[in-house]
This record gives C-alpha cells, sequence and structure tokens, in this order.
C-alpha cells in the first residue's frame, strides 16, 4: 500500500460521507489557474437553469455560490494532478458579512496513482478521473452538464462489481487500526425471490483479521488467489451454520472499519489512514471504466 | 438434457443416449456457478476432453455484476483444452446465434459434418483464440 502522504487536517472533511462515485474522462484545455473564472461561470450557468426553470426540486434552492479549489495533498504519485474541489453554498439570505453561507454539495476530481490513463493522453489533456459528490442529484447533474459543455469530457456512474467489493473487503479487512475497529459486515441479495431478501454477514474484527492473517502470504501484497480464498472462507462458514451459498447471491454491500462501498457506486471512507489507499483501488476502478 | 451438476443419477444409465457434447455453464455473476462447475469436472471421463467439452459463460452483459474474473474462466478453459464462450442469454440476438453456435458444434460432435472431427475443430478454435 502506498505510503500515505494525505494530511489529516486538511481531508477530514471527506470522512464519514457518502460519496457517490463517477468515472470522468479527462478534461480538454483544463487550467488550473482559473480556476476562480470557472466558479463565475458555473455559478453563472446555475442562475441560467434557475432562470430556464429547469432542474426545479422542492427544497433545491439556486441562489449559488460556488468556489474551486485545489488540494494539492489528494493526489498519489507526482504524475497524478492534484484535486479539485467544488463546493455549492446557498447565499446567506442575512444581510451580514459574517453571516455564513450552507453548504449543500460538494464535489470532488482526484487521480490516486491514475499513471495508467494520465501516461497515454496527449499534452491538453488533465486527467482526473474519478469524481465524487455529495449533495443533492439536481445539483450533480448541473455541475457534471456543466464540466462536460465546458470541458469536453464525459461523466458515467461507477458501479462496483461483486468482485471488486471483494477486494475492499480483503484489503481492509484485516487492517491495523489505531482505535477499536468495528467488524466486516457483508451484505448479500438473494437472487430470483418473488420479495426482495438480502443477508447481511457480520463478522467479528478480530475474526476477520485473525482469518485475513492466514490467507496473505506477502505483507503489503495481495493477490486475486488470496481474495478468492478469504471470500471462500467466509462463504463455507456461512454455509456450515445455515446451509445457504452465499456465492450465489450477489454480494451488494461491504463495511469495514476503513471503508463501506455500495454496489451503486457510493462509498464512505471511515478512516483517514488509508485514504490513499482506498483512492487508489477507486482510480483504478473509474480508470477501467473510461477504458 | 440438463443436469443441475454431475455425475449424473446412475439409475437412468441404460436409458441415456450417446453423449455427444457436455456445456457446462457458467453465470459470472455467480461464483458459486463456477466452483459447481469445478466439482462437476472431476466426474467427466478424461476422452471427453478431446474436443467433447466446452464452457459458457452467461452474464457478460452485466459486468457491474461480475461476480467471477474472466482471467480464472479462460484458465480453465485452457487447463481443460476446451473452448470458452461468452454470451448474453437476456439478449434475444445473442441467445439465438450463440444456440446456432452450440449446435453446430454439436453437430461437428456427433459425426454429422463429414471431414472434421470433434478434436480437429478444437484445435482450430484454439489456434483462432492465440490470434
Amino acid at each position: 500500500p502506498p505510503k500515505e502522504k494525505v494530511d489529516p487536517q486538511k481531508t477530514a472533511f471527506l470522512l464519514r460521507k457518502a460519496w457517490t462515485l463517477y468515472s470522468v474522462t479527462p478534461l480538454y484545455r483544463f487550467h488550473r489557474s482559473r480556476l476562480k473564472d470557472y466558479a463565475r461561470l458555473l455559478s453563472a450557468f446555475i442562475a441560467a437553469e434557475k432562470q430556464k426553470g429547469l432542474a426545479v426540486e422542492v427544497g433545491v434552492e439556486l441562489d449559488i455560490k460556488v468556489a474551486m479549489s485545489s488540494l494539492a495533498e489528494l493526489r498519489g504519485s507526482e504524475q497524478d494532478q492534484a484535486a479539485v474541489l467544488v463546493q455549492l453554498s446557498l447565499r446567506s439570505r442575512a444581510s451580514s458579512r459574517n453571516s455564513e453561507d450552507k453548504l449543500v454539495w460538494l464535489g470532488w476530481f482526484c487521480s490516486v496513482y491514475g499513471d495508467d490513463l494520465s501516461e497515454n493522453v496527449p499534452e491538453d489533456f488533465t486527467c482526473l478521473p474519478l469524481f465524487l459528490t455529495h449533495g443533492a442529484e439536481s445539483y450533480t447533474s448541473m455541475v457534471g452538464s456543466w464540466f462536460q459543455k465546458t470541458f469536453d469530457c464525459c461523466f458515467r456512474h461507477l458501479a462496483i462489481s461483486p468482485l471488486n467489493l471483494s477486494w475492499i473487503v480483503a484489503m481492509w479487512a484485516g487492517c491495523k487500526l489505531d482505535r477499536a475497529a468495528s467488524g466486516v459486515e457483508l451484505v448479500f441479495s438473494m437472487p430470483r425471490l418473488p420479495q426482495p431478501l438480502d443477508i447481511s454477514y457480520a463478522i467479528h474484527p478480530e475474526d476477520a483479521k485473525a482469518l485475513w492473517d492466514t490467507v496473505q502470504k506477502t505483507p503489503g501484497e495481495i493477490t486475486q488467489e488470496e481474495v478468492d480464498v478469504f471470500m471462500d472462507c467466509l462463504y463455507s462458514h456461512f454455509h456450515r451454520h445455515f446451509k445457504i451459498h452465499l456465492s450465489a447471491a450477489k454480494l451488494v454491500k461491504v463495511s469495514t472499519a476503513v471503508v463501506s462501498a455500495h454496489c451503486d457506486g457510493i462509498v464512505k471512507i471511515l478512516q483517514s489512514q488509508y485514504m490513499s489507499g482506498v483512492l487508489m483501488l477507486l482510480t483504478e476502478l473509474a480508470i477501467s471504466q473510461i477504458q | 438434457h440438463l443436469a443441475t451438476s454431475l455425475p449424473l443419477p446412475s439409475e437412468r444409465d441404460h436409458l441415456r443416449p450417446r453423449i455427444d457434447l457436455i456445456v457446462f455453464m457458467i453465470d459470472i455473476k455467480s461464483k458459486y456457478s463456477l466452483k459447481n462447475v469445478e466439482t462437476s469436472l472431476a466426474h467427466v471421463d478424461a476422452s471427453f476432453f478431446l474436443g467433447k467439452v466446452c464452457f459458457l459463460v452467461t452474464g457478460v452483459g452485466r459486468l457491474n455484476s461480475c461476480g467471477v474474473e474472466t482471467n480464472t474462466v479462460c484458465k480453465l478453459g485452457e487447463t481443460y483444452c476446451s473452448p470458452v464462450l461468452f454470451c448474453e442469454l437476456e439478449l434475444e440476438g445473442v441467445r439465438v446465434s450463440t444456440a446456432q453456435r452450440l449446435l453446430r458444434i454439436l453437430q461437428i460432435c456427433a459425426g454429422h459434418i463429414p471431414g472434421v472431427s470433434a478434436l480437429s475443430f478444437v484445435s482450430l478454435m484454439r489456434r483462432s483464440d492465440d490470434n
């Protein structure tokens, strides 16, 4: 796993929020020096959408102030572009300058060890393949439309397959944490039933760590075989007790002490310690969706 | 004839016609189906692996629900010297063309196509895979 370069103070706002994931194709002629201009343009775009009467939803205000900034800390290698943060706040009604604007939507573009993508793009393109959003879908769609129009890029929802969810469990189930770890939980959706049925499989953190320690051969390295063995152990344990083959069901959600992830492409990062590793995996998923 | 796993029940052995082709179906969304196939393979006589076995991977249209690595299945095909076909049963067009392909393979395995044996056909398929 990569060395943790992320400053916990600066990235604390990322923790414990449910982020919806998207993959983004490279941005054409994106200039970091023009972030203030972009913010102004996006603000105008949103105001225009309000005029058009589009994207009007109960509870969604459109007197929006946009802020864009660069987060140098959020990157993996030197080749990675620094993350770009977009914040939408509700302009405060009160006349006093001290009253705070309410943050209603947050989105950030990042690339953590995204060299696979950035190595192969021409000069004018900026690679920030992972886009994470928190807030109303209507804001996401406005911000997305503006970026697509302005930088000729393409956003797509990033779903997480059961295969990749298994990797997430395996990678962080056995993590050494400073504080007491919460357990590992796997949620499965049973197929082909007249009524939807979900099975939740909770594992004590000590047991999960003990199992992973017997499976992993080289510390710091994880292979597909090890992930398979780990999951097979969990499946056979469950089968022994409940006579149900979880391997025939669809893994839809995983939770570990470090990160929780849902197959619809929603993640929550719970610890700053392993943030870099989580973002690296998500960047990789975004890149494989783009390519 | 459809079976959920092998070996087939021995009670009906004497009534069963000659088996020309075995198609093992693996649902890419279900790890369980892969394990089931792996266990069933052990019950197949070695002579079948001379062109009378093929793997059919279904559900490839929904890679977001992927539970089995494509590599794993391809390696299985290599280990057992048998071709691996990929299809999506939910799409009618693909379903029909896959059925036609299997029928063609079956005709060859049953010896209905003069000049082409099951073994020669399989090595033909393998060579095109490598390309």
